[in-house]
């Protein structure tokens, strides 16, 4: 784990937030948010239920729109562009808490569909590209069945496959173990941490507290919309410098 | 494993147990009247009242069957032929067959023409509705259908409706070549060399009106069963996608879009379709200019699109919204654009759960062509209630006219009712 943690992260800057404010009609869900990502950082970020973690990261590739301060992804700025928009979001892959596969596609059109349609691969190609990344989170004899037929922790791989396809520069992660058995948990955190190893930059709010442990450089807690704390996994555990940061780490590793 | 072994108690067979036939009345015909007939002696009356109801209609109605006329020239003649007996008098359908297939005035001659249209319609919508199961290759016959179907049926020089489509293709080139720049420009690029096409088509057509032309047919002659087919398919076939267009604009963004939409749609719903028939047939020809002929049957059929096209959004829009957010987002995070997403994602999905309430307004809108016998017009019910009933000879004819004439529309209800749910499990995929 010293050894990832020592992994290189670049000087290059992937993210860069700056005094971003969202509200929901009335309600301040975010509040003067600044966070900088290099490129290859690993960031976890974690915090109570209603927090905006989810609103963080979805603001990001513009799932959500921010109403105040500025977003600038690999360069790119957003802005209310559709251009722009579309840029971040084929270079931004994201998972989801429910994995929102496609349902009346199989698993091999799940993952050919986007790089076909956006990128404009010739088919072959892409199927290549997503048996590829199928075999990497170990499904590969799975293509060819839809995703209702899959348990949940193969849906979820998938879905990271997918994103995978689309060879994004930053992955998004939202709780992507919340909704899965145990025994699942551990399959997916396999292929995350296999991701993180290859030195993706990513971004994931979970509550797999191993997980931060093993591969983040950075946790994030979160609280009321705002950053609360930031540190080196070893030292926001051991060493907790907010009441909020200590009484939400008793609660989760209390028990 | 070893621990639940462990609290039972030890227990090993050493005697087979022979295979046993089941008893007597636990199948068979007993068995199943026994469960599903007098199960209780409520449901032992409600079937004893059942069959004898049954055993009435058909004692009553079988002799009607049975001694039906087929071959007479009146109704006069049916009754001396029958001679007192109860009997149906089915000679009417016999004489007037043509009659109610294609109208009182259709040339006789030209008789092939829209059959030879019928039976194209069913090959070029075969590749359609089989999902993939035949070749491709049949699908230039969809395309071309329509044109050709016009062709059959109104006659005229082949070089309208080869224009017509030339005009489409041509259209659609400039479009798939500008739109790579930019949507609008691609849509009104393919607009305008589509126009330009057919009006200098306008000049080939008037050049040459004898070019492998058939006889022109006008559209107050078309009538009988053949007239609501018409309509029917017409009318289906463009006010489906009418319908989806008009359920994404009521979800639209754009304000302008949107309030288009729903007042559209909400207008429409408000209104009975036989007043937009009437208008159709009356207060239309007040706004246009004197003098210009707009086709009656282009205006029917106008209007009897937009009133199932605004049906049919709504049914659309009940299929959008029961798709959850996260297949939005999904598609939205994987860098496709509007156009992609609906396409690819969204309305595959939505439009399966639509399937069941589509189907049923294009069954509701194909029975109600029989409304433009209303506003005169000689489709099988203004056939019947019209020229047959009331010509000298089959003066007070009922059953036997509106019998057959339900049968035509039940035939063709019930196949497209039986094709839907055929659909409805090939698209089941999600296994839930
Ligand atoms: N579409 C919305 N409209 C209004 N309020 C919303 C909306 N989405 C989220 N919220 C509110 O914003 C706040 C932050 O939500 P968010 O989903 O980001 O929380 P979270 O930290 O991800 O929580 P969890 O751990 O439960 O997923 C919550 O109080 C929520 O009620
Ligand atoms: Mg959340």
């Amino acid at each position: 784990m010293t050894e990832n943690t020592a992994m290189q992260v670049s000087e290059e800057v992937a993210i860069e937030i700056r005094n971003m404010n969202k509200w929901y009609g009335t309600f301040h869900v975010l509040r003067d948010i600044d966070l900088t990502v290099q490129r290859g950082e690993r960031i976890v970020i974690c915090g109570p239920s209603g927090s905006g973690k989810s609103t963080l990261i979805r603001c990001i590739n513009a799932l959500e729109e921010h109403q105040k301060g500025s977003i600038v992804v690999d360069g790119t700025v957003l802005s209310s562009d559709l251009k722009n928009i579309d840029k971040i979001r084929s270079e931004v892959g994201m998972c989801f808490q429910h994995f929102n596969l496609f349902p009346h596609l199989t698993i091999l059109e799940n993952c050919t569909l986007a790089p076909i349609w956006v990128r404009k691969t010739p088919k072959r190609e892409a199927e290549e590209t997503a048996m590829h990344f199928l075999e990497k989170v170990k499904i590969p004899d799975q293509a060819n069945k839809y995703p209702g037929q899959l348990s949940g922790g193969q849906q979820q791989r998938v879905a990271i496959a997918r994103s995978l396809c689309m060879r994004p520069r930053i992955m998004l992660f939202d709780e992507p173990t919340s909704a899965l058995d145990p025994e699942m948990i551990k399959e997916v955190l396999d292929t995350m941490i296999e991701l993180a190893e290859e030195g993706m930059t990513m971004l994931c709010v979970t509550h797999e507290m191993g997980f931060a442990r093993q591969v983040a450089n950075r946790v994030i807690f979160m609280d009321a919309g705002q950053i609360v704390e930031q540190n080196e996994p070893e030292e926001f555990f051991n060493n907790p410098q907010s009441d909020r940061t200590k009484l939400f780490l008793s609660q989760i590793l209390g028990h | 494993m070893s621990d639940t072994h462990a609290q039972s108690v030890a227990f090993v067979r050493e005697t087979e147990i022979p295979p046993a036939p089941p008893p007597e009345a636990q199948s068979g015909a007993v068995r199943w009247m026994q469960q599903n007939l007098f199960s209780s002696v409520f449901n032992s009356i409600l079937t004893v009242i059942s069959f004898t109801f049954i055993a009435w209609l058909v004692i009553n109605v079988y002799p009607w069957f049975a001694n039906g006329i087929w071959q007479a020239d009146s109704i006069r003649e049916c009754r001396e032929l029958l001679d007192g007996k109860t009997g149906a008098c089915f000679a009417v359908l016999t004489e007037r067959w043509n009659q109610l297939l294609f109208g009182f005035s259709y040339p006789v001659e030209g008789y092939w023409r829209p059959t030879t249209a019928f039976v194209l319609l069913l090959v070029s919508i075969a590749p359609v509705l089989a999902r993939g199961r035949l070749p491709n290759a049949m699908f230039i016959l969809t395309a071309i259908y329509p044109f050709l179907a016009y062709w059959l049926i109104w006659g005229g020089t082949i070089m309208t409706p080869v224009v017509a489509l030339v005009g489409f293709v041509v259209g659609y080139m400039a479009y798939s070549r500008l739109v790579t720049r930019s949507f609008a420009m691609g849509a009104f690029g393919g607009t305008a060399a589509a126009i330009v096409t057919w009006y200098l088509g306008g000049f080939l057509v008037d050049a040459m009106p004898n070019f492998l032309a058939l006889a022109e047919v006008p559209s107050r002659s078309m009538g009988g069963f053949m007239l609501n087919l018409i309509l029917g398919t017409v009318c289906v076939s463009l006010s489906i996608p009418l319908g989806i267009l008009l359920a994404l604009g009521r979800q639209s963004n754009m304000p302008i879009v949107k309030g288009i939409c729903v007042v559209f749609i909400e207008f429409i719903r408000g209104v009975p379709l036989i007043t937009l028939l009437f208008v159709a047939n009356v207060v239309l020809a007040y706004f246009l200019p004197p003098g210009t002929t707009f086709d009656l049957i282009l205006r029917v059929i106008i209007m009897i699109t937009m009133f199932s096209a605004a049906y049919i959004a709504e049914v659309v829009r009940g299929g959008l919204a029961a798709l959850p957010r996260g297949q939005y987002e999904a598609a939205d995070s994987l860098g496709l654009d509007y156009p992609q997403a609906m396409r690819l994602i969204i309305l595959p999905q939505a439009l399966k759960i639509s399937i069941p309430g589509i189907v049923n307004v294009a069954v509701g809108l194909f029975k109600d062509t029989v409304l433009v016998s209303v506003i005169s017009m000689f489709d099988t019910v203004g056939m019947i209630r019209g020229p047959i009933q009331q010509s000298t000879n089959w003066l007070g004819i009922y059953w036997e006219l509106f019998g057959f004439a339900a049968l035509l529309f039940f035939i063709v209800c019930y196949s497209i009712s039986q094709y839907s749910q055929w659909l409805e499990r090939q698209l089941q995929t999600d296994h839930r």
